[in-house]
């Protein structure tokens, strides 16, 4: 009797080490493959990685020259998308979080950003291409921001959204009680109170935002020299890298493995950054 | 703090606009990737040259058709041409801008570039689907120097629509009359048999790793890829190896003067030493341009090229037009662009 | 309206009331426009691509959806092989990262000492960061020819004889095909639904979990029995959330599916999917037909990733329902 309970338990014992074994295998599995995609860029592109990357321009086949006009490009549209997407998911965010708590509207809203969260990209490329491209007559940098900001916009909504819930229920009351207005409650006491946590927001779009390609494709365009017009096509980093890694030319090649490399860090920072972010505050509420 | 940042982004922003301007006659071109390559030299050179910025975007033959139709673009280039009466229809003028080749490779131990010999049949009866080991009698018997191994034909071709494609079949469909009936032509079709890979580069990097692979990609490709190139026999029944040479020897026996708008393909050339899958990259303008200083500066950036951009294409592998054609557009010019 | 003047010294009750009613009223007025607005984006992008469409689908009817020619010189367009290769691709990326993802959600949650939680757990999902043209040139330069030259002739050899699942497997070691796209998706969607997993696992309350250790219970059965029972319409839910990734896909999978419009009972050969024949095409479709044909593509992929979705969110609400509670 007693000796089948214990050869039971051994087979439990055993069953759930070897589940557990199984399971930090699939950590490493997972790892595996992180390893592999990061290890691939940066011996392709580190090598490649020089100051002139960042100071000349994407010169013709077999010469000499940077990205520098592609880094600046991306850099002013995708501030640009984030400057058009932030008030717009921070005030869709306070609607949803403050006022529609609970509402019919409300829950259609969080329902279809979490939607346009995960839409592919390539159908807000092509809806900027028929909303903005098509009237204005060309491609440009505007219409570029626009499309990405199309991109960053649920991530925001979703972030502050989050995040204003997370705010104490006391506070608000406490500042109601004192007669001061909700709109002064929403943006003096509680947007500072979850102001960690909507920076963390942005940054996540930023970082979602820095390595799309399909939206940009038929919006931004590319240049090949430096524009600063927001007007006309611009320059930008992903499309210069596809262009180049689709080319045969070696030097082309080279190129676009180091502006992979530069993307990929870049995101990957920002990551870092609001992910550290995110965990103090976590860390403070608890 | 937020508010702050968005300050210094907004300013940063307001700048980058105000920065631009006195750039009056920058012109936007896009379309084929074929010529791609050579156009951002030929940009850049002219640029130094002039101080006029021409910006070409490779989005595609399709999309640069598109793109001049919907008027988003200053010129739109194309490797198919476009019928007379739909250029008429859209207001569009068409001219060549340079020449290059379409070349057949292979992936097989122990055969070098241009060793493996193919007439045009042969070739479309691969693409058909029709001959299946590399060892078949129909193609030993054109290579009876080579020892083929009993490996499986991998046919690569294109996945995206393109300009390569439209040329590539365009010849089969001259060459064999099976394909002309059934997979026809255009800038895609229905494939009998085979993988497609993205791009030149997609069916360089396929073929290259398919042993018993067989592609077909631009010249350039297969040399910076130090791919198999094929020997092809013409039409006038000879041996020919793609190169600058049979290239150009295709577009000078090329029949430019009873094109009308230059619709021509120039595949399956006649002439002794011409390359049967050469390829012209045409591009199309607006008869009457909305803003005519781009127009001119469209056309001006052309000019420079046919004058100053030879040596440039060469280097690149694309083969200049010959001078007599150059006349020729430039006539066409002032009889049609206003 | 000298009272609502800020300079105006004490303010009169009943006027700063008025005042701060219409700011209220304005402020909430422009957060709900905000908040319609994102409806809105969804409601256009949609009707863009409907729209764009109209034509194949007025065409073609509901033969669009059942017809597997897809001839661009006849103008004959069906969609149901790409819609075959995309379905058939996310499963095979289910179908990895499900199971991988699950033992990634146990390790950071069960297993892992504390100290080594949260590095891995950023490490996972640094892998949904990096941009999916990184992933679509790996795929092509390094990952296919190595799958094509030490594994699937390997796979063809073994697995390719099999009964019944042998059709799978058997086939010409190229390289590249769906069982490729699909292994590039699931390495793409399992910091997805490790994350989603994890988050819910957490989420079971101690107590419960100790009770059950108490009562004798081993890691696994706690985890089996208590943890995923606790937490399955989650669980489900993030599952679903990553097929909606995997189906939407663009560039990666372009890059390594071989993009061929054959329907093949073999994982080994080529296929092509809903995104990747638009990527592929669309640039190049001069024919409004073709292009309206694409454009009636992107809209099928909407509605499909659409479904995915709401079933993943209806899933995924029902736990924080019960967190409610």
């Amino acid at each position: 009797m007693g000796d089948v309970a214990e050869r039971l338990y051994l087979r439990r014992r055993i069953t759930s080490v070897v589940a557990l074994v199984m399971s930090a295998a699939a950590a490493m599995f997972g790892l595996f493959w992180l390893v592999w995609i990061l290890w691939t860029t940066i011996r392709k592109g580190l090598p490649n990685l020089n100051a002139a990357l960042f100071t000349q321009m994407t010169p013709p086949p077999n010469e000499p020259g940077g990205i520098a006009n592609a880094l600046f490009g991306s850099l002013v549209i995708s501030l640009l998308a984030i400057l058009i997407g932030t008030p717009i998911g921070v005030a869709a965010g306070t609607y949803l979080a403050e006022y529609a708590r609970n509402r019919k509207l409300g829950e259609a809203i969080r329902f279809v950003n979490d939607i346009l969260l995960s839409a592919p990209s390539i159908v807000l490329g092509l809806f900027v291409y028929t909303l903005v491209v098509l009237p204005t007559g060309h491609f440009s940098a505007a219409a570029g921001a626009i499309a990405l900001a199309f991109v960053a916009l649920p991530v925001i909504v979703r972030t502050t959204d989050e995040m204003l819930r997370l705010v104490p229920a006391a506070m608000r009351e406490a500042a109601l009680s004192l007669g001061i207005p909700q709109w002064k409650v929403t943006v003096q006491v509680l947007y500072r109170a979850a102001l960690p946590g909507i920076v963390t927001g942005v940054l996540l779009a930023l970082a979602r935002i820095s390595g799309e390609t399909a939206p940009l494709l038929f919006t931004a365009y590319s240049n090949q020299f430096w524009s600063t017009d927001l007007t006309q096509p611009m320059a930008n980093v992903p499309m210069v890298v596809f262009q180049y890694a689709m080319s045969p030319y070696d030097s082309w090649n080279a190129m676009a493995w180091a502006g992979a490399l530069v993307v990929m860090v870049f995101v990957l920072l920002l990551g870092l950054v609001a992910r550290a972010l995110l965990l103090r505050r976590k860390m403070s509420h608890e | 703090m937020l508010n702050s940042i968005k300050l210094r982004i907004a300013a940063l922003a307001l700048g980058a606009t105000l920065a631009a301007n006195a750039q009056a006659t920058d012109v936007t071109g896009a379309g084929a990737s074929f010529i791609f390559p050579v156009m951002t030299k030929w940009s850049a050179d002219y640029a130094k040259a002039s101080g006029n910025k021409v910006n070409y975007q490779s989005i595609g033959s399709g999309g640069g058709i598109a793109q001049i139709k919907a008027g988003t673009v200053d010129f739109g280039s194309s490797d198919a041409p476009l019928p007379p009466d739909e250029l008429a229809a859209a207001g569009l003028a068409q001219f060549p801008s340079a020449i290059g080749g379409v070349v057949p490779v292979v992936t097989l131990a122990g055969v070098a570039p241009g060793q493996l010999r193919l007439t045009g049949p042969v070739l479309a009866d691969i693409f058909l689907g029709k001959l299946t080991k590399w060892n078949d009698p129909a193609i030993a018997a054109l290579n009876p120097e080579l020892k083929l191994p009993e490996q499986r034909i991998t046919v690569v071709h294109r996945s995206d629509g393109s300009g390569t494609t439209f040329n590539f079949v365009n010849y089969l469909a001259k060459v064999s009359p099976e394909w002309k009936q059934k997979p026809g032509e255009g800038t895609t079709v229905v494939w009998p048999t085979g993988i497609g890979g993205k791009g030149n580069e997609g069916v360089a990097a396929y073929v290259k790793q398919i042993k018993g692979g067989i592609g077909y990609v631009e010249l350039s490709y297969a040399l910076q890829n130090k791919m198999s190139y094929v020997s092809m026999q013409n039409a006038a029944g000879k041996w020919v190896q793609p190169n600058d040479e049979s290239f150009a020897a295709a577009a000078a026996s090329a029949d430019w003067k009873s094109a009308q708008d230059f619709h021509l393909v120039m595949t399956n050339a006649p002439g002794d030493a011409s390359w049967p899958i050469a390829a012209t990259n045409f591009i199309l303008v607006y008869k009457q341009p909305k803003d005519a200083a781009r127009g001119k500066a469209v056309t001006d950036f052309f000019t420079w090229v046919y004058a100053n951009g030879r040596e440039q294409a060469t280097a690149l592998h694309y083969v200049p037009l010959p001078e007599a054609l150059v006349a020729q557009i430039e006539a066409y010019w002032a009889a049609n662009i206003k | 309206m000298n009272a609502a003047a800020p300079t105006a010294g004490p303010l009169v009750p009943e006027a700063r009331a008025g005042r701060d009613a219409r700011a209220d009223a304005l402020f909430r007025g422009l957060v709900t426009t905000a908040g319609i607005f994102v409806l809105l984006a969804l409601v256009g992008a949609a009707l863009s691509m409907a729209w764009g469409g109209r034509e194949a689908f007025a065409r073609f009817g509901f033969g669009f959806f059942t017809s597997s020619t897809w001839d661009v010189g006849a103008g004959e367009f069906g969609a149901l092989v790409p819609i075959f290769g995309t379905v058939v691709t996310a499963t095979i990326a289910l179908a990895i990262a499900v199971p991988v993802s699950f033992g990634i959600a146990l390790f950071l949650t069960e297993v892992a000492p504390p100290w080594l939680r949260t590095p891995v757990a950023s490490a996972i999902e640094l892998l949904a960061g990096i941009p999916s043209i990184i992933y679509g040139m790996w795929g092509l330069f390094v990952l296919a020819p190595y799958l094509g030259e030490h594994v699937y002739p390997w796979v063809d050899e073994h697995l390719g004889k099999l009964p019944v699942v042998g059709a799978f497997f058997a086939g010409p070691p190229l390289g590249i095909g769906m069982l490729t796209a699909g292994l590039v998706l699931a390495v793409m969607v399992i910091p997805f639904i490790a994350s989603v997993m994890r988050e819910v696992f957490l989420t079971v309350p101690t107590r419960l979990k100790e009770s059950a250790y108490a009562l004798g219970s081993t890691t696994w059965e706690v985890v089996w029995d208590i943890v995923l029972p606790y937490t399955r319409s989650a669980v489900i839910g993030g599952i679903f959330l990553g097929l909606g990734r995997a189906l939407g896909e663009t560039m990666a999978v372009t890059f390594v599916i071989g993009n061929a419009y054959a329907v093949s009972a073999s994982l080994l050969e080529p296929g092509t999917s809903i995104a990747s024949a638009i990527a592929n095409e669309f640039a190049e479709a001069v024919d409004p037909l073709h292009r309206s044909a694409l454009l009636a593509l992107g809209f099928v992929l909407f509605l499909l990733t659409f479904v995915v979705l709401v079933i993943a969110r209806l899933m995924l609400r029902q736990l924080k329902r019960r967190e409610g509670t």
